[in-house]
């Protein structure tokens, strides 16, 4: 090895123009993969993001009609779910994270001074703030279960609808009338971009306790049902066990999944996460394939420097190097070219890609989508992997035509 | 002499014992029978020379005495050792150990400083550093070129660079020096130079085996061999320890 090394410091003196240039190439290469991953880091991050600011792992349920006859009755029997389930619910599966009943009174009159707007009004329970991410913007907050046990009249508001009907103004401790009934503001949703849409955007909508909103409207029958699981895998299960419960007290066949119609979250963003993992891996394919060409070019410039140099390895040949000697600083070089280049296009990718991690890209809709390019320890371990790769195979080719030639023959001739 | 006879001793002092060494050239459409069986002993402190037209084989007698190639058939023994079977690296050590190699065209390595060049062979003998330095700065003061060092192979004149290539062969202290045509280049002073090197060479016990068409040089040696058509069809001057020995039949 020591000979190796040494015979490498000998040759690499030479040519510094061609040593920069593949340099200068492999670097090229490795900005591309690295720039081309983190935009697709930062695509995965905003979808998981965008998914999860309806909810974790949550799953929604209309109740409907029954498909299925059960018990001497016929299908299409219109199953009635009320506040009074979800404790039902919650009572006999401890299991769950969460469970809430969603009561809605849509197009309700909204005023505050002399603007008044139509708006949906939503009555759920406290944990709802949690479960449905719905965060208040310093200074305010999500109603408690001592405001629904007290039913206090609070509105929490989404954040278009607090700028609808208070424009720059802070609602917070402001009074709202709604349906003439006053309500105090105690908190706007801080904004997020929404992938998950049920019943309308929750920007748009008013938050109040649901037994405030059974006073208020005397109705206290379920638009929407949603339970929350702690992992992923539980959903199914949990759905399972949620429709032999309220089967067996509503009378209708557990196995009926139309009796709740239900959208299970859980699985749309598994295949929301498989679709930009797959984007993810594209792009990080198209990288691979632009290293593979700084590394062909690497190989091409050890090839030449093989063939420039076939009399000088036969000479070495002829003075007793041995074969690993004449193969040696051929993989060195090309292992050197390409982890110098990585290193530099390391370098100025993190340079390119960390003042972009300070993009605004709130309230665009676009850069909502897309997010910021990051870099993570797992794409600086797939390229530095890619570029030992193309190193060692970049020298190791060459060098092996190297070692390939036959010393008589190159020193026969003049 | 029988083929395939049990490795001759060394103590008999032949450097190079060759027994019914043939070599064929076959690139598949034409064949070309270099060698028609070479038989040569080189005993220690000889410096021979080998004569002959181009295209005789002296090129391809030197590949094979220098293990740069192997023969098609025949034995050949190296300093005692059979030179047959042995893997590539092995071959390299005995290049590094026992031959010194001077070529008509020098082939120095053009990058690196005369210092440099004469230290190659002992790097692949794995001296180490201070050593090599030391061994390769003797050597070259040894040819006359103390004050010449640093210079690179460029900024020598041919005969210079001649004596860095003689320095180079000589540096691990091989068995045999091999040159092939190593007038060849020179102007004819600097030629007269290189000769005068080879018979100091000789003098001070080393073993000598020279290629070459210049008549002045092969007047020198202690024994001139000559090739014709890939055999020996004769010697003269015989000296040194040992006389000349040939099975080709006289012409």
């Amino acid at each position: 090895m020591r000979v190796v090394l040494h015979l490498f410091l000998q040759s690499s003196r030479i040519s510094r123009k061609r040593a920069f240039l593949t340099i200068a190439s492999i670097a090229w290469g490795t900005v591309s993969i690295l720039l081309l991953l983190s935009f697709g880091e930062g695509l995965k991050r905003q979808f998981s993001k965008n998914r999860n600011s309806t909810g974790g792992n949550i799953a929604v349920m209309w109740p409907s009609e029954t498909t299925k006859s059960w018990k001497g009755m016929p299908p299409g029997r219109p199953i009635r779910l009320t506040l009074d389930d979800v404790d039902y619910v919650r009572e006999r599966m401890p299991e769950l994270r969460s469970v809430l009943g969603e009561v809605v009174s849509w197009r309700t009159n909204l005023a505050y001074g002399p603007k008044t707007v139509n708006g949906r009004v939503l009555g759920t329970q406290a944990v709802y703030g949690e479960t449905r991410r719905h965060y208040a913007v310093a200074g305010g907050r999500f109603f408690n279960d001592g405001d629904e046990a007290e039913k206090r009249r609070v509105v929490f508001l989404g954040d278009e609808l607090a700028k609808d009907i208070f424009g720059k103004e802070d609602p917070v401790g402001r009074t709202l009338l709604l349906n003439n009934s006053p309500f105090t503001v105690i908190g706007v949703m801080v904004h997020k971009r929404q992938m998950g849409v049920y019943g309308g955007p929750d920007e748009n909508h008013a938050v109040i306790p649901s037994t405030t909103f059974k006073a208020l409207f005397g109705r206290d029958r379920l638009n929407v049902l949603v339970i929350e699981t702690w992992q992923p895998e539980e959903m199914a299960g949990a759905l399972k066990r949620l429709n032999e419960i309220l089967g067996s007290k509503h009378g209708y066949d557990p196995t009926d999944d139309r009796a709740l119609a239900t959208w299970n979250i859980v699985k749309t963003s598994q295949i929301n996460r498989n679709v930009a993992l797959g984007l993810q891996i594209f792009l990080g394919i198209i990288g691979v394939l632009t290293l593979v060409i700084g590394g062909v070019g690497v190989a091409n410039i050890m090839f030449a420097v093989v063939k420039e140099r076939t009399r000088e390895i036969g000479v070495k040949m002829a003075l007793g190097a041995r074969t690993s000697w004449i193969t040696g600083p051929f993989v060195l070089e090309g292992l050197v070219y390409t982890l110098v280049g990585g290193a530099a296009g390391m370098l100025i990718a993190l340079l390119l890609v960390t003042p972009l991690g300070y993009l605004p890209i709130e309230k665009n809709a676009v850069l909502e989508f897309l997010g910021r390019p990051t870099l993570s320890p797992a794409i600086g371990f797939v390229t530095a992997a890619v570029l030992g790769l193309i190193g060692t195979l970049a020298g190791y080719f060459p060098a092996r035509r190297a070692a390939a030639i036959d010393p008589a023959a190159t020193l026969r001739y003049e | 002499m029988a083929k395939d006879v049990t490795p001759a001793p060394a103590a008999d002092g032949a450097i190079i014992r060759m027994e019914g060494i043939r070599k064929v050239y076959d690139t598949g459409t034409v064949r070309v029978e270099a060698l028609k069986g070479i038989d040569l002993v080189v005993r220690k402190g000889e410096f021979v020379a080998i004569v002959g037209p181009s295209g005789s084989g002296k090129s391809t007698l030197m590949n094979l005495i220098g293990c740069l190639d192997t023969p098609t058939d025949g034995a050949y023994f190296l300093a005692g050792e059979r030179v047959a079977g042995l893997t590539r690296d092995q071959l390299a050590d005995v290049r590094n150990r026992r031959v010194g190699f001077v070529f008509q065209s020098f082939n120095l390595l053009p990058q690196i400083t005369s210092l440099e060049n004469v230290e190659m062979p002992l790097l692949f003998g794995g001296v180490p550093p201070k050593k090599r330095r030391e061994r390769a700065a003797e050597m070259l003061a040894k040819v006359g070129l103390a004050d010449r060092m640093d210079h690179k192979p460029t900024e020598l004149s041919g005969g210079q660079m001649q004596r860095v290539a003689i320095a180079r062969a000589m540096a691990m202290s091989p068995d045999i020096l091999l040159a092939d045509e190593p007038t060849g280049n020179l102007d004819s002073t600097s030629g007269g130079d290189i000769m005068s090197v080879f018979a100091d060479l000789w003098r001070q016990g080393s073993t000598l085996l020279v290629i070459t068409h210049d008549a002045g040089l092969a007047r020198r040696a202690s024994r001139v061999v000559e090739i014709q058509d890939g055999r020996i069809v004769g010697g003269s001057g015989v000296g040194g320890p040992a006389a000349i020995e040939f099975s080709a039949p006289h012409p």
